[in-house]
């Protein structure tokens, strides 16, 4: 019998959650010993596949061949045993307990620490995933812990490996250093399945690629002879609207500042902010780049005045202090914010648009609840106003906010602050999760508010966003903020030392010296 | 064998409307069963329980009765549980609320002009407030968790009553009985003339006022919010910790009024036990009204007929008037499972059967 053509076939798989087709007939082919990419947007149903192939889901209909042979996956310990292996994207670690602990949680069989820790140390170095065994997974970074998650798969020895969008939580460097261990499982006969929307990298690793939108397979190429605009207009369906902007106005007063600020860790899981210093100018958007978990949200908290400082004065709107007051003092002030999490942070999932638009718009709005009586007429053409300048495409009149896609809820929620045309625009990810498409009209709006004299600061993970957008780049590293230097004089890589902490040391040579 | 609760793709709008009636039929069945079990014929105790009380008069004015602390309490108790605060120490702040507001009568005996009735009123009310608000204070000062500390309370506030009518309080001239003296005149709630007082008219004021505020203020708003979306609320600029202790000087402010009602109307006195547990079945009018200040006036209403329904079994039928308890019990049980089952559904999985059935 000859070795099958390929390691893992899904054929004509389709899942259906009640109305919604999520996988419609979707094939996937992967051969031994390839690193094979599947792309799609947020939404067009990568996850849904993978999930069915790892046995955390199961198919409505179709079939799953392992090397040749039809396979029932009931559940992610069959996908192990067959040989399956998979890093998700939110990793499932005890921050309490140790690398090897964690490790030792997954491995069937008997508990033995100590020949576990020498395994997992021999492993790392194998694969040059350098990792002790005895350190707490609380200080460690979030590539190291994907790095845990990696070695844990490859203790099981897996003849594939599934890696669910690896670098969305990694510097440039790590990622480098993530795609030499990929090359080198794959050369040794392990095939890898890497789900990404990252084009350029895509284009760098992978041998073949297959591509969804929607549900269903539009193509399967090979990417390193296709360029990242035709990929993208696959994975799109279309061409995406490049962003016009015209150069930033130079000179303009500053009318965001923020001087030392310092706030503790809110738990033991929290960053603390440290000495953070930035000056934004009218006109200008300056984006503050940096790996997930390293103060982001603490920054946007003591930013947007839902963690009041002690200081009055490390927060400055048009010259006046704001540092101690709240978000509601604040968005009285001119200033608008938009945090990372949409549903339940930026708008009540279970309430009506028209209730969302009160939430933050009761503050300055004055008109909104005139002597506390609300005033749900108006509230009603705030929210038809966003709707229609913004294209927020909903099913119904006035529909709960948990009923909109991600793309459409985060133009809502955009929306409900340009609509006030803010002074100060203080932005958590603006696009997190949502499709090109409105990622593109979310950037555009971010750069015209800029451009008609506000100060813009958007803090986002993706790099590509950033050159897009951004007049000046700062890094956010462990709580702690780069200097903003001018975009054209930044490149990945400078970003990438900066993630790793350059400027740290920079800060504290500048102490000891 | 594992039973597993799975969410539910959609909340069914029909379901979440029916689920009060569904619960109410689901308890008469049981509550059948239960007067089957003592050899009466379920149908007979069914119709004394529940309908005979409705045929006459007088039941139907202590329908009223009895249903005006349930709802003055319930109607409270529904605005904290929308705010996701859990009082359920009402009980203890309605027993306060009944002594603040004796003081008056207690310790000035022939004070007897409207103002003393005001007072009391007044009193009561602050009083209840104030006894809320150690939960509340307990909660945003040391994070404690505010349903163990409510609860345990109501233990302190029945204990500090019992010691004031068998101690201090005791009336001079009531044979060493623990009460206090009987109050009269301006020391009682009028009537409109049968025995339904004025604390009726307090309980449907207290109902259209909070459905006011509910609907049309940006308190209730906030309310809403913080209940709903913690995180989004404190996005919206409202502060948790001022919701906490509005919320319990809101309920403890309503149970004090509905225990100083009841003790200057029913009781008359005050005396070591002045309510069958309204404070707890307020909970329950709470929960069957769907948290809604309307549906609140229903619930107290049926509350109240299980109350009656009680007694009446008791004297027509000889059983135990802890039937009352068990039907309110019964009843609360399957409000909750019809609303968890609203949004859960229950899928047993056995070991090996459960793969087999992932496969079709």
């Amino acid at each position: 019998m000859t070795a099958p053509e390929y390691l893992l076939e899904a054929i004509d798989i389709v899942k259906v959650f009640g109305t919604l087709r999520a996988n419609d007939g979707v094939t996937l082919r992967v051969a031994p010993g390839e690193i094979h990419a599947f792309l799609g947007e947020n939404g067009a149903g990568k996850s849904t596949l993978v999930k069915m192939i790892y046995g955390s889901l199961h198919p409505t209909s179709g079939t799953i061949k392992w090397m040749g042979k039809e396979v029932v996956i009931p559940n992610p310990n069959a996908a192990r045993k067959l040989g399956i292996g998979m890093v998700f994207q939110h990793f499932s670690l005890f921050d309490a307990l140790t690398v090897a602990e964690n490790i030792s949680l997954a491995m069937p069989g008997k508990f033995d620490l100590a020949a576990l820790s020498k395994k997992v140390a021999q492993v790392s170095v194998e694969y040059g995933l350098p990792l002790n065994p005895t350190a707490t997974v609380a200080d460690l970074s979030v590539g190291e812990r994907q790095r845990i998650e990696i070695v844990r798969c490859l203790l099981q020895e897996p003849k594939l490996l599934i890696l669910d969008e690896p670098t969305a939580v990694l510097t440039p460097q790590e990622a480098d250093q993530l795609f030499v261990t990929l090359r080198r499982l794959a050369s040794e006969g392990c095939s890898v399945l890497y789900i990404s929307h990252r084009l350029e990298e895509v284009k760098r690793l992978c041998h073949s690629a297959t591509i969804l939108r929607h549900g269903k397979v539009v193509a399967s190429c090979d990417p390193r002879k296709e360029t990242a605009a035709s990929l993208a207009r696959l994975m799109v369906g279309g061409d995406v609207h490049a962003i016009r902007a015209a150069k930033a106005p130079v000179g303009n007063a500053v009318r965001f500042s923020l001087k030392d600020v310092n706030l503790d860790a809110d738990g033991p899981f929290s960053v603390e902010l440290k000495n953070i210093n930035l000056d934004v100018r009218g006109g200008e958007v300056i984006a503050i780049a940096g790996v997930a978990g390293n103060g982001q949200s603490e920054l946007f908290d003591a930013i947007s005045g839902e963690r009041p400082l002690l200081r009055g004065d490390a927060i400055l709107i048009d010259g006046a202090t704001c540092g101690a007051i709240g978000v509601t003092e604040r968005r009285r002030m001119g200033a608008a914010f938009v945090p990372e999490e949409r549903l339940g942070h930026g708008a009540v999932p279970a309430f009506a648009l028209t209730e969302n638009v009160v939430l933050t718009r009761h503050s300055d709005d004055a008109s909104l609840a005139t002597r506390g009586l609300l005033n749900r007429g108006k509230a009603g053409e705030i929210a038809d106003r966003v709707i229609k300048t913004y294209d927020v495409r909903k099913g119904k009149a006035d529909p709960e906010a948990r009923s909109l896609s991600g793309g459409n809820l985060q133009k809502f929620v955009m929306g409900r602050e340009l609509d006030r045309k803010p002074k100060v625009l203080v932005v958590n990810q603006p696009t997190w999760g949502v499709d090109a498409g409105a990622a593109a009209t979310i950037r555009q709006a971010l750069i015209d508010l800029a451009r008609s004299g506000s100060a813009v600061v958007v803090i986002s993970q993706d790099l590509d966003e950033i050159f897009e957008l951004a007049d000046k780049i700062a890094v956010i590293s462990r709580g702690q903020l780069s200097q903003a230097h001018p975009a054209h004089e930044m490149t990945a890589e400078k970003i990438g030392l900066l993630m790793a902490g350059a400027h740290e040391k920079e800060a504290s040579r500048a102490t000891h010296s | 064998m594992q039973l597993i609760l799975e969410k539910r793709g959609d909340r069914s709008e029909f379901f979440a409307l029916a689920s009060p009636f569904l619960a109410l039929f689901l308890t008469l069945i049981v509550g059948g069963l239960i007067f089957a079990s003592r050899g009466i014929s379920p149908l007979e105790g069914l119709y004394v329980y529940f309908v005979e009380p409705l045929t006459q008069i007088w039941s139907l004015e202590q329908l009223v009765v009895k249903a005006t602390p349930l709802i003055l309490i319930g109607v409270g108790l529904a605005v904290c549980y929308m705010a996701n605060v859990w009082n359920i120490g009402a009980e203890g702040q309605l027993t306060i609320g009944a002594i603040v507001g004796s003081m008056a009568p207690v310790l000035f005996p022939t004070w007897q002009d409207p103002s003393v009735l005001v007072v009391m009123l007044i009193m009561g009310t602050v009083g209840g407030a104030l006894y809320g608000l150690i939960p509340g204070l307990l909660k945003t000062r040391f994070n404690a968790n505010e349903i163990l500390t409510s609860l345990m309370l109501v233990y302190v506030a029945q204990f500090i009553l019992d010691w004031l009518v068998r101690g201090p309080w005791r009336d001079p001239k009531g044979f060493n009985f623990p009460v206090t003296q009987t109050f009269e005149g301006w020391q009682l709630l009028p009537t409109f003339g049968g025995t339904i007082h004025l604390g009726a008219l307090f309980a449907v004021l207290a109902c259209v006022a909070l459905a006011f505020l509910m609907a049309k203020t940006l308190k209730g708003f906030e309310i809403k919010v913080t209940g709903n979306a913690p995180r989004a609320g404190r996005f919206a600029g409202f502060s948790r910790d001022r919701m906490v202790l509005f919320c319990f000087l809101l309920s403890g402010g309503l149970a004090g009024l509905a225990g100083i009602c009841e003790v200057a109307s029913v009781v008359g006195k005050l005396q070591p036990q002045i309510s069958p547990g309204y404070g707890f079945a307020a909970i329950i009018v709470a929960f069957l009204g769907r948290l809604n200040p309307v549906g609140v006036l229903f619930a107290g209403l049926l509350l109240a007929l299980s109350y009656i329904g009680g007694e009446a079994a008791q004297v027509s039928l000889g059983i135990s008037d802890k039937i009352a308890k068990v039907v309110q019990g019964i009843l609360l049980f399957f409000i909750l499972s019809c609303d968890t089952l609203i949004l859960y559904r229950i899928k047993i999985q056995f070991k090996g059967v459960g793969t087999l059935k992932a496969v079709g």
